[in-house]
C-alpha cells in the first residue's frame, strides 16, 4: 500500500473524483512522488481545467501568427526575416506575500519563457493592480513589487519600458504583479518545446535545485484566507545573474544546430517541463534523479520534482552534441548535467538510487486531467447614468477638475515607479515610459515594436463583455497612437474563485467581448496566462484581464509619432465620437465618489475606421502628435500632451448639446487627439470615411487656457501630477 | 583607433559600448571575455555598465579580480586610456586605478533618467570635444553612484582638476538639489593622476544616436577616435 490517505489527497488540492481518476490512469494507488506530479499538473495553476473551456473561444490565428497558445510564448513574423516572441504571466500569489522576490521572480520566469524560444529578450512591461492608497499594506507592496521588478530586470540588462498600475480597494488582499516580456529571433530559429528522437540525451542547465517553491502552483491555485503569510517559503527567490548566464549561454548555444527541443522550468518545475516536452512530442522521459545537480542534501524524489528553484531549463540534444553544449555553459559558469533520455515507452520514468521511485503513462496524466465547465451566471445590467444624473452635487470648474484628476491615484505620473527600472539598457528604447506604448526599435533597423499593456477593471465589473472589448480596444488604439500597425496580444486573465458562478460570469464574459474585438480588430491572442482565486475570505477582485499588445512601427523616422506636442501654434484636432458619458469613469468615481452607471459602449467599427485613419495621418505626416483618449477622457489627455510637450495649449468653447463637464471628462471611445500644422488638410484627408473629426484648440504658450476664462500654468498641472505617488510612497 | 571592451559575465551595456564605438572609429571594438589575461594590443580598453557577478558582493569587487584586469592595471599604468562607465567606474575604483568608491545612492532605489552634467576638465583624451563649463544631457541608471573619499583625496581631486563630471542644474550651478545620488561634491566622473582613466557614472553611449532623443554622449567618441586615430 502507498499509504495515501484522503488527507494528503485533500492537502494535495485534488477531490476525491479526481483522485479516482489518478488511481484509474494508474492502474494502482499513487506514491506519494506520482501523487504531487499528478496534483502539479492537474492544479489550476498549469491544466487551466476551469478556463480551459473559454479560452478556446478567443480567436488565435492570422497571417502573421508563426505560433499561437500552447508554446512557452506565442511568436509573431514582423517580416525581414525577424520574428517577435511575448508573453505576460501572473506572479499575484507570490508577490502578495513577499513582494520583492514574488515580483522579480515573476520577470524571471516570464524572461525565460521568451528566450527558451530563441529570441532575445528586447523589452519588458508589466500590469500592476494594489489596493486602495489607505490600506495599510498597499504602500509596502508598490515599494517591494516595483524594488523587485526593477532588481531583476535592471540587473538582465532587458529595458523595462512601460506598464499600468492601478489602486483599488478590492486588490486589497490580492495584489496583481503581471509581467511580460517581448523578444526577437530570426524566424528560422525558433525553438520548440516538443521532445524528439529515441534515446536522444535530456540535459538540465541552470541553477541548482533546492527546495524552494515546493507547491508554488498549488497555492496559486487556491484563496487566501488569513493565514496567507504562512505561505512564505513557496515563494521561490530570483537571482538574476544566473538567469543572464543562463541567456546567454543558451542563446550561444541556440546559434549552433544542437538542441532538438528546450523548455524552461517554471511552475511545477521539472515535472512540468518534463511531461509537457515528452507529451508534445508524443514519447517517454526517463531520469536518473541522481543525476540532477541538487543545492541540499538528502532532498528526496517528490521535493526534487517539485521544486520551482529559478533560472533552470530543460533541453534534449542531438546525439554528441553534449560536450560542446557543455563547454558553452561551463564557460558561463553554469551546471550542465545529462540527467535522462528521450524513451518510446511514453512514461515519465524516475529513477533514484537505482530503483524505479514513479512511472506515470504520460499521455493521460496530460490529456485526463480535469476539464471544468463550471456553472456561471451573467453579471446582472447595471443601470444607465444619464450625464446630468452623474453631475448632480458636483460644481467645480473643468480647469479644478482637472487639477483634482491629474493628481489623483489612478492617474497621476508614474515617475517614481518608472525611473527606477532601466529603460534604455540595450540602446533601441525609441519611446521611452509614460507615453501611449512604448516604442523599442529592432537592434540595428529602423523598424520598431511598439508594446503596451491596458485593462479598465471597473469596466470589466460593471459589464464583463464590454469591459473585455474596450481591454483589447484600448490596447489595439495606444499601438495605434504611435503609428504602429497592431498586430496581436498576449491576456493575462486575473479572476477571484471560479467555483462561484458569478466569478465564472465575469471570465465567460470578458472573454466574449475580448474575441468579439480580437476578431473586429485582426488582434488575435497568441499567448496568455490565467490567475483564478485571486480572493481573500470571500472578497474577490475586480474583473482584470489584462491585456498586452505588440505592434509595428515601420520607420521611426517617419512613420511614428509620439504623444507630446512639440510646437506651438498647431491645431488640436478631436478625431472620434463625443458623447459624454460619464456612467464608471474616472470623473465620477475621483469627483463623485461613485461607481456607477454602464462603462461606455465600445463600437468596434468605429474604433477600427477611426484608428485606421489616425494611422493614414500619422504614416502621412500629417501630424506632429497623437494620443489615445481614456480614463479621464479630453481634457485629460490634453494636459496630458502638454506636459509631455512642455507646451500649453488654448481650448475652444464646447459644443452646447453636451453638459461641459461630461464633454471634457466623458469616458467614449474610440477617439484620439492629434496635433497638426493644418486642420484643413486633415479635414479634407476625412473624404468618405465618416470619421468625426474636430478642432478643439491650438498649441502655444505655458498655460491651459479654456474658454470659460480659467487657466492653468503647466508649471502648477505638472508638479500635482508628478507629486502624488513620491510624497504618497515618502509618507510613512 | 583599435579599442577594446571587456566583457565580465553580468556586463550588460556591452553591446550598447559596441555600438557607440562602432558609429564613431568606424570599426567594431574588440569584444574581449574577461578570463582570457591575453588583452591584444588596442588603443582603448571600455570597462562597459552593468552587473558583473550580480554585484552581490560590492559593485565591481569581483570583476576587479578578473584575470584580463590586471593587463588592464598595466595598460593604465602604461598610458593607454581606460574610460570605466557605470559598473566599470565601480570595478575601476575596486581595482585601484581610481580612488574612492561607489556606495549606495543616498535614496536607496535604482535610479533611471536623463540628468545634467557640468563638463569641469575638458582637457583630456576623453573630454577634448567639450569644453570646460558646457552642460551636457546624460543618462544614469544605478543602484550604487554615491561617490565617496576621504577629504584629503576629495581635495586633491578637485584641486588638480581630475574631476571630470558634476551633477548640475539645467543652468549649470553645482547644486544639493542636482545631486540624484547624494555623491561628493556632486562628482558623476574622475580621472586618475596621468588623465588617462577616467570613470563616470552616467552612460554616454546612450544619447549618442538622434532617434534615441539626444546625441550630448557622441563627442565623447568622437574626440577619442581623433586623438588616437594618430596612434591606431
Amino acid at each position: 500500500m502507498s499509504g495515501i490517505t484522503p488527507e494528503i489527497v485533500a492537502e494535495h488540492g485534488l477531490t476525491p473524483d479526481e483522485y479516482d481518476r489518478v488511481i484509474a490512469i494508474m492502474g494502482h494507488e499513487p506514491n506519494l512522488t506520482e501523487l504531487g506530479i499528478f496534483s502539479v499538473m492537474w492544479s489550476e495553476h498549469c491544466s487551466y481545467k476551469s478556463s480551459k473551456f473559454w479560452l478556446k473561444k478567443l480567436p488565435t490565428e492570422a497571417p502573421w501568427v508563426i505560433c499561437g497558445p500552447g508554446e512557452n510564448a506565442g511568436v509573431i513574423d514582423i517580416g525581414d526575416g525577424k520574428a517577435c516572441i511575448f508573453k505576460m504571466e501572473s506572479h499575484n500569489h507570490p508577490s502578495f506575500i513577499e513582494p520583492y522576490q514574488g515580483a522579480a521572480t515573476g520577470v524571471g520566469g516570464i524572461l525565460r519563457d521568451v528566450f527558451t524560444m530563441g529570441a532575445r529578450p528586447v523589452a519588458n512591461m508589466n500590469a500592476l493592480r494594489f489596493g486602495s492608497p489607505d490600506h495599510p499594506k498597499t504602500r509596502h507592496l508598490v515599494g517591494g513589487v516595483v524594488a523587485g521588478i526593477g532588481g531583476y530586470g535592471n540587473s538582465m540588462g532587458i529595458p523595462t519600458v512601460g506598464g499600468e498600475t492601478n489602486f483599488d480597494p478590492s486588490y486589497n488582499g490580492n495584489i496583481l504583479v503581471n509581467a511580460m516580456t517581448v523578444g526577437v529571433a530570426d524566424t528560422d530559429k525558433i525553438f520548440y518545446s516538443a521532445a524528439a528522437g529515441i534515446g536522444n540525451p535530456v540535459v538540465y542547465v541552470g541553477s541548482k535545485t533546492g527546495r524552494d517553491g515546493i507547491h508554488g502552483a498549488t497555492m496559486a491555485s487556491a484563496e487566501f484566507d488569513n493565514d496567507s503569510d504562512e505561505k512564505r517559503p513557496t515563494v521561490q527567490v530570483g537571482d538574476p545573474f544566473t538567469e543572464k548566464l543562463l541567456l546567454e549561454a543558451c542563446l550561444e548555444l541556440m546559434a549552433t544546430d544542437a538542441i532538438v527541443a528546450i523548455q524552461d522550468m517554471g511552475a511545477a518545475g521539472l515535472t512540468s517541463s518534463s511531461v509537457e516536452m515528452s507529451d508534445k512530442g508524443g514519447v517517454g522521459i526517463e531520469f536518473d534523479l541522481d543525476l540532477v545537480p541538487v543545492r541540499e542534501d538528502a532532498m528526496t524524489p517528490y521535493e526534487i520534482m517539485l521544486s520551482e528553484s529559478q533560472e533552470r531549463m530543460l533541453m534534449v540534444l542531438k546525439p554528441g552534441c553534449e560536450d560542446m553544449a557543455q563547454a558553452i555553459f561551463e564557460k558561463w559558469e553554469l551546471d550542465f548535467a545529462v540527467i535522462g533520455r528521450v524513451t518510446d515507452s511514453n512514461r515519465l520514468v524516475l529513477k533514484s538510487g537505482g530503483e524505479v521511485v514513479c512511472n506515470i503513462p504520460i499521455s493521460p496524466l496530460v490529456a485526463e486531467a480535469p476539464e471544468y465547465e463550471r456553472p456561471w451566471e451573467r453579471t446582472p445590467p447595471s443601470p444607465f447614468l444619464s450625464a446630468a444624473d452623474a453631475l448632480e452635487g458636483i460644481d467645480q470648474s473643468p480647469a479644478d477638475a482637472l487639477s483634482a484628476l491629474m493628481a489623483s491615484p489612478d492617474l497621476c505620473s508614474r515617475r517614481w515607479i518608472w525611473e527606477q527600472y532601466d529603460h534604455m539598457v540595450m540602446g533601441d528604447t525609441v519611446q521611452r515610459p509614460g507615453g501611449d506604448a512604448a516604442v523599442i526599435r529592432v537592434h540595428g533597423t529602423d523598424r520598431s515594436l511598439a508594446i503596451t499593456t491596458d485593462c479598465t477593471p471597473r469596466y470589466c465589473v460593471a459589464d464583463p463583455v464590454e469591459g473585455g472589448r474596450q481591454a483589447v480596444a484600448e490596447a489595439w488604439r495606444n499601438l495605434t497612437a504611435t503609428g504602429a500597425k497592431p498586430l496581436a496580444i498576449t491576456d493575462n486573465m486575473n479572476f477571484g474563485n471560479p467555483e462561484r458562478p458569478e466569478i465564472m460570469g465575469q471570465f465567460a464574459g470578458c472573454i466574449e467581448g475580448m474575441a468579439e474585438a480580437c476578431l473586429a480588430l485582426d488582434f488575435p491572442v497568441v499567448s496568455g496566462n490565467v490567475s483564478l482565486y485571486n480572493e481573500t475570505s470571500g472578497t474577490s477582485i475586480l474583473p482584470t484581464p489584462a491585456i498586452g499588445g505588440v505592434g509595428l512601427v515601420e520607420d521611426v523616422n517617419t512613420k511614428m509619432v509620439s504623444s507630446g506636442f512639440t510646437a506651438a501654434d498647431e491645431d488640436i484636432v478631436l478625431i472620434g465620437e463625443t458623447a459624454g458619458h460619464l456612467g464608471r469613469s474616472l470623473f465620477l468615481r475621483q469627483l463623485g465618489d461613485r461607481d456607477e452607471g454602464q462603462p461606455p459602449p465600445v463600437d468596434l467599427a468605429a474604433e477600427r475606421r477611426n484608428g485606421d485613419f489616425v494611422r493614414s495621418l500619422i504614416g502621412m505626416g500629417s501630424v506632429t502628435a497623437c494620443h489615445d483618449l481614456s480614463d479621464g477622457g479630453l481634457l485629460v489627455a490634453i494636459a496630458e500632451m502638454a506636459l509631455a510637450g512642455s507646451v500649453g495649449a488654448e481650448l475652444c468653447e464646447p459644443p452646447t448639446d453636451i453638459p461641459p463637464l461630461a464633454w471634457w471628462f466623458g469616458e467614449d471611445q474610440a477617439r484620439y487627439l492629434v496635433a497638426t500644422p493644418s486642420a484643413e488638410a486633415l479635414v479634407s484627408a476625412v473624404g468618405h470615411t465618416s470619421v468625426p473629426v474636430c478642432v478643439i484648440g491650438r498649441t502655444g504658450g505655458t498655460v491651459l487656457t479654456m474658454a470659460d476664462g480659467n487657466s492653468i500654468p503647466l508649471s502648477d498641472l505638472g508638479s500635482v501630477h508628478e507629486n502624488w505617488l513620491p510624497h504618497y510612497m515618502a509618507a510613512s | 583607433m583599435k579599442a577594446a571592451v571587456i566583457v565580465s559575465p553580468g556586463s550588460n551595456c556591452d553591446r550598447d559600448i559596441q555600438v557607440a564605438l562602432r558609429q564613431s572609429v568606424g570599426a567594431d571594438p574588440v569584444m574581449h571575455w574577461h578570463g582570457d589575461p591575453d588583452l591584444p594590443g588596442v588603443d582603448l580598453i571600455v570597462v562597459p555598465g552593468g552587473f558583473s557577478y550580480g554585484d552581490y558582493l560590492r559593485a565591481g569587487a569581483m570583476a576587479a579580480h578578473s584575470p584580463v584586469i590586471r593587463e588592464v592595471v598595466d595598460r593604465a599604468n602604461r598610458g593607454v586610456p581606460v574610460l570605466g562607465i557605470c559598473n566599470g567606474f565601480q570595478i575601476l575604483t575596486e581595482c585601484g586605478l581610481l580612488p574612492g568608491v561607489l556606495m549606495r545612492n543616498a535614496g536607496l532605489k535604482f535610479i533611471c533618467r536623463d540628468i545634467d552634467l557640468r563638463v569641469d576638465a575638458a582637457n583630456t583624451v576623453f573630454t577634448r570635444s567639450y569644453v570646460d563649463g558646457q552642460i551636457i544631457r546624460i543618462p544614469i541608471a544605478h543602484n550604487e553612484g554615491n561617490y565617496f573619499a576621504d577629504e584629503d583625496t576629495l581635495n586633491r581631486l578637485d584641486g588638480d582638476n581630475r574631476i571630470a563630471f558634476r551633477y548640475c542644474s539645467p543652468r549649470g550651478e553645482v547644486t544639493a538639489e542636482a545631486n540624484p545620488n547624494g555623491a561628493a561634491l556632486n562628482i558623476a566622473g574622475i580621472l586618475n593622476e596621468k588623465r588617462n582613466v577616467l570613470g563616470m557614472m552616467p552612460h554616454p553611449e546612450r544619447l549618442a544616436d538622434d532617434a534615441l532623443g539626444g546625441t550630448d554622449g557622441r563627442p565623447m567618441f568622437d574626440g577619442l577616435v581623433e586623438a588616437l586615430a594618430a596612434a591606431a
